[in-house]
């Protein structure tokens, strides 16, 4: 039977260096739980390691955590990356560690935590992930696709770090499963700011930095279950499954 | 002043296009923001960006400029070159940072005028 999830699939942790530190795993599941949310991604910028934890923290619980990654293009686009699994996510981690470069600095951009599902820090993450790979938004993509990952440009309706920002348009040969527009602007004022764009699936999600903005906004998917298969489904609009409107 | 000039002048590395340097160039505009690019460049402008996508050929074509120049040495992508070879943008190469190509393109521009 069909029914409607409630979904947040872009959420950071404290890895991210603009995220507060608050968004530990066990925090964040918490939060989401008390949102009502069924399915949520756990999206850092251009780093994976919370995701584990997150896992950890959800288990036995009512909610479904996608493995994911904000990546940043060459072109300074930001992509979201949504797999399947974790051993897809680790693939995907390597190809990002190669094309990164530069050391974060903490007092500038932020702490980048590490954090297990007991609250406890793990590690701390030096890397610049407030930088840009070397890699293009189409590389980027095809690399997503290689490991039947979902790749969706991420708030394309903010001017900064958004395809249509850096890039100007989407062309018609791009290959995006969905667009991601951001709570601010909402689905029904995207649509009818971007007219051109009526052949794609839209997304609305929190990108939280803070545990505060988790579930404020959220996608309706129509689905079976709450699994992967299934939100691919409801991107292509197949056997019923879709993204409520 | 022609493209050509400007090609001559400042040493640039022409990559593709190489036979629609006779246009004329009437001003120009710097900047890596497609979206910001297509709001206020003007037909006839030469493009200084670092962007090397294919995007910044439809850009361009759009916006009916004269040619674009990639800065840093900046190697545009083996589509972006196919794109502009068939719109016929030329596109040039300068292993200078955009701020001192654009002060020596707007030198050359206003000294002519």
């Amino acid at each position: 039977m069909l029914k409607v999830y409630h979904c947040d699939l872009h959420i950071h942790t404290c890895l991210s260096p603009c995220a507060e530190l608050d968004m530990h795993p066990q925090a964040l599941v918490a939060r989401a739980l008390e949102k009502n949310l069924d399915i949520i991604a756990v999206s850092d910028h251009n780093a994976s390691a919370n995701v584990p934890y997150v896992l950890a923290a959800a288990a036995g619980k009512n909610i479904r955590i996608v493995p994911a990654m904000e990546i940043t293009t060459r072109e300074e686009v930001h992509v979201l990356a949504l797999l399947e699994n974790l051993s897809a996510l680790r693939e995907l981690q390597a190809l990002i560690d190669r094309h990164l470069f530069g050391k974060n600095d903490e007092d500038r951009f932020g702490v980048q935590a590490v954090v297990n599902e007991r609250g406890e820090v793990e590690d701390i993450n030096t890397q610049l992930l407030l930088g840009a790979t070397d890699l293009s938004i189409d590389e980027i993509v095809a690399a997503i696709h290689r490991l039947e990952g979902l790749a969706i440009p991420a708030h394309i309706d903010r001017e900064s770090f958004s395809v249509l920002g850096q890039l100007g348009f989407i062309d018609d040969n791009a290959h995006f499963d969905a667009l991601e527009i951001s709570g601010r602007t909402g689905l029904s004022r995207g649509r009818l700011r971007y007219p051109e764009l009526d052949r794609y699936p839209f997304l609305t999600s929190s990108d939280a930095h803070f545990l505060r903005d988790i579930g404020t906004a959220t996608s309706a998917l129509l689905l079976e279950a709450p699994t992967f298969a299934e939100i691919r489904m409801a991107l292509a609009g197949q056997n019923g499954r879709r993204i409520v409107e | 002043m022609k493209i050509e000039e400007i090609v001559q002048a400042l040493g640039l590395d022409v990559k593709c296009a190489k036979d629609c340097l006779d246009r004329e160039v009437t001003g120009g505009y710097t900047g890596d923001l497609l979206s910001d690019v297509m709001g206020n460049s003007k037909a006839g402008y030469i493009w200084i960006t670092r962007q090397v996508h294919q995007n910044i050929v439809a850009v361009a074509s759009l916006k009916e400029h004269s040619a674009i120049i990639l800065i840093n040495s900046s190697q545009p992508t083996a589509e972006t070159m196919e794109k502009a070879e068939a719109e016929k943008i030329p596109i040039m190469v300068s292993d200078l940072p955009a701020f001192e190509i654009s002060g020596k393109i707007y030198n050359l521009l206003t000294a002519k005028s």
